[in-house]
């Protein structure tokens, strides 16, 4: 029960984290994430890390699909970009972890900047149809241009450091990941409620009366693509040095399609959408491995096992899709509202 | 005859022509600063027309608009705002996911400065900014139009009326010069009528805003128009103060629908 918060001045009512209660919440919340590592084996780090990075690739293309309303199915490919970037740069030049995320993030931006173009023109189905090119040139980019990739043989990425502090295990990583993912948020959040974000927002409306309010569609709609794959190459940036080594295999059109996934599922045009609909694509499949694994000894289940998780995952995004097309988020905030007045509902 | 100083807005011999449509046949007037100048006609008769060619969405065969002594003919749609030209619409054209406060924000966009680095962070100046506009919105334009209870709403779920009003509110944070109403109390019952006749002249007088106005509610353009056109098949049959035109013969003509062979739209 929280009624009864009444604000006196603007600036408190333009506030992200409108009340004290919000607040107390979000730095326990901290708090638990913070130790959370020291408590948590390696395996559920790993998932939590690779949830991490998928929460900041969702960011990106939320702000592009969610927000600015502008589908693409590149994504995978400007983390790729990313992911080659930093890994070359490491690499070869011998540039620190630290500063290959940003620069990451700029080759990504510049990409997306590139490929964003066509997006004045062509809309809808037709501009997503256009960013699988994207797709597919990057894919065949990485496999083909082995002295920069060295094609299927991969690039070995070594840990993070930091003032001689090896990131080289899960529970390290995680505080790495922990941060950009912290960053991203707040970014987003920010981003959304002020000009820029407000722009992006009008954009997708309705881009007749956005341009009446003189907002130069070009512009927003190129800045949208080249923060949205900023955010892509700062993921693919994280991953690789998680994983330690990038291949070209590890960015197909089915993880642009899984990003797709995790916007709509958490919610087109919610930063915390963005965060449910990573954890959910991350987490079920997971959770449905250890779920399943006892009809594995039942003999007649045995060869469909395999797929029936998949079966399960994709009904149960089908079942989000009619009974909740707004997302987890809009869940979230109707279980939120519900609690707002409880135990009295009126 | 009329120095081009006199008038803030001159449209020049527009043409305009959808296929062998001719929407617009050689529109020659002009808007003086400070007034209410209404736009009238049958339906079809290409007053929206206009407001689009001013606002750069048609662009017309023939002809210039001047803004101030400015050519607006070679400007980008999204650059007219910066000029001070603002606008609503006959079929409102809101952003129908954003709050009713958001959407007016939207209207003062060309007067803010924060970019994608310095909005992300929300600190200092871009703070400083937010606030202000806020402060702006409730103080100068919610007060106005009376609209504090439906500012958090998203406004896809308000009725028609009031979509109405947040339009003409998000036209006003662009702190216009000119203002377009395109029929702004279509589908109003006589009160809101009233309140939005109203928050017209106010919007005039208070702060000074050239209002173009079209309106099919004769009981408003004749009370508060200072100046009218009227516009029949894409011309010019009128212009001039409410009370000439009430007795104009071609305006009659033109609603009454006289057989003449002119104007009889069995003839179009």
């Amino acid at each position: 029960m929280r009624c009864g918060d009444f604000k006196d001045t603007y600036v408190r009512d333009e506030a992200i984290f409108q009340s004290v209660f919000v607040k107390v919440w979000l730095a326990l919340f901290l708090v638990c994430l913070l130790i959370f590592p020291f408590l948590a084996n390696e395996y559920v780090l790993y998932i939590v890390n690779l949830i991490g990075i998928a929460i900041i690739g969702a960011h990106g293309l939320n702000l592009l699909t969610g927000f600015t309303g502008q589908i693409s199915l590149g994504h995978a490919a400007f983390i790729g970009v990313g992911a080659y970037t930093s890994a070359i740069l490491i690499t070869r030049v011998g540039i620190p972890f630290w500063w290959s995320v940003p620069m990451a993030g700029i080759m990504s931006a510049f990409v997306g900047v590139i490929i964003g173009i066509p997006s004045l023109r062509i809309k809808g189905l037709y501009l997503a149809i256009a960013t699988i090119a994207a797709q597919f040139i990057f894919e065949y980019v990485f496999m083909t241009w082995e002295s920069m990739t060295r094609g299927i043989r991969g690039i070995n990425v070594p840990d993070p450091e930091l003032f001689g502090f090896r990131f080289d295990t899960e529970r390290k990583f995680y505080f790495i990941t922990l941060f950009f993912v912290v960053v991203g948020t707040l970014y987003a959040r920010n981003l959304i409620r002020t000009r820029v974000g407000r722009a992006f927002i009008a954009i997708r409306d309705r881009d007749l009366a956005a341009e009446l309010m003189g907002i130069n569609l070009f512009r927003y709609k190129l800045t949208s693509f080249a923060i949205s794959s900023f955010y892509a190459g700062v993921a693919g940036s994280l991953w690789v040095s998680f994983m330690n080594i990038v291949t070209p295999e590890h960015f197909p059109l089915s993880l642009s399609i899984e990003y797709l996934a995790m916007v709509i599922v958490g919610g087109l045009g919610s930063v915390l959408g963005s965060i449910y609909g990573a954890i959910f694509m991350v987490l079920v499949p997971e959770i449905l491995r250890f779920g399943t694994d006892f009809i594995k000894d039942i003999p007649a289940f045995q060869h469909i096992f395999a797929p029936l998780r998949e079966v399960v995952f994709g009904a149960l995004i089908v079942f989000f899709l009619i009974f909740e097309p707004r997302g987890l988020a809009e869940l979230w905030r109707r279980m939120k509202n519900f609690f707002l007045l409880w135990p009295f509902s009126y | 005859m009329e120095g081009r100083e006199k008038y803030q807005l001159k449209i020049e011999d527009i043409h305009l022509s959808f296929g062998g449509l001719k929407a617009l046949n050689g529109v020659t007037t002009g808007v003086r600063s400070g007034e209410i100048f209404s736009i009238i006609g049958p339906n079809g008769a290409g007053k929206t027309c206009l407001l689009n060619c001013i606002n750069r969405f048609y662009h017309p065969e023939k002809g210039k608009t001047l803004f101030e002594g400015q050519d607006l003919s070679r400007l980008k749609a999204h650059k007219i705002a910066s000029l001070g030209i603002a606008r609503t619409f006959q079929n409102v054209e809101l952003f129908g996911h954003m709050t009713v406060l958001d959407n007016i924000k939207l209207g003062a966009h060309i007067h803010m400065k924060s970019g994608s680095i310095s909005g992300g962070i929300y600190y200092g100046k871009t703070r400083r900014e937010e606030m202000a506009l806020r402060e702006h919105i409730e103080e100068e334009i919610i007060d106005l139009l009376e609209i504090e209870q439906i500012r958090k709403k998203t406004v896809h779920t308000l009725p028609y009326g009031l979509q109405k009003r947040v339009e003409l509110a998000r036209a006003l944070a662009m702190r216009p010069k000119i203002l377009l109403l395109d029929e702004p109390a279509t589908g109003m019952n006589l009160e809101e009528t009233e309140d939005i006749a109203r928050f017209i002249l106010d919007i005039n007088e208070e702060w000074g805003v050239t209002i173009i106005l079209i309106e099919h509610d004769m009981g408003v353009v004749m009370d508060i128009s200072d100046r009218i056109c009227v516009l029949d098949f894409g011309q010019k049959i009128a212009e001039g103060e409410p009370e000439e035109i009430r007795h104009n013969e071609h305006v009659i003509r033109a609603y009454l629908g006289e057989e003449d062979v002119t104007y009889s739209r069995l003839g179009a």
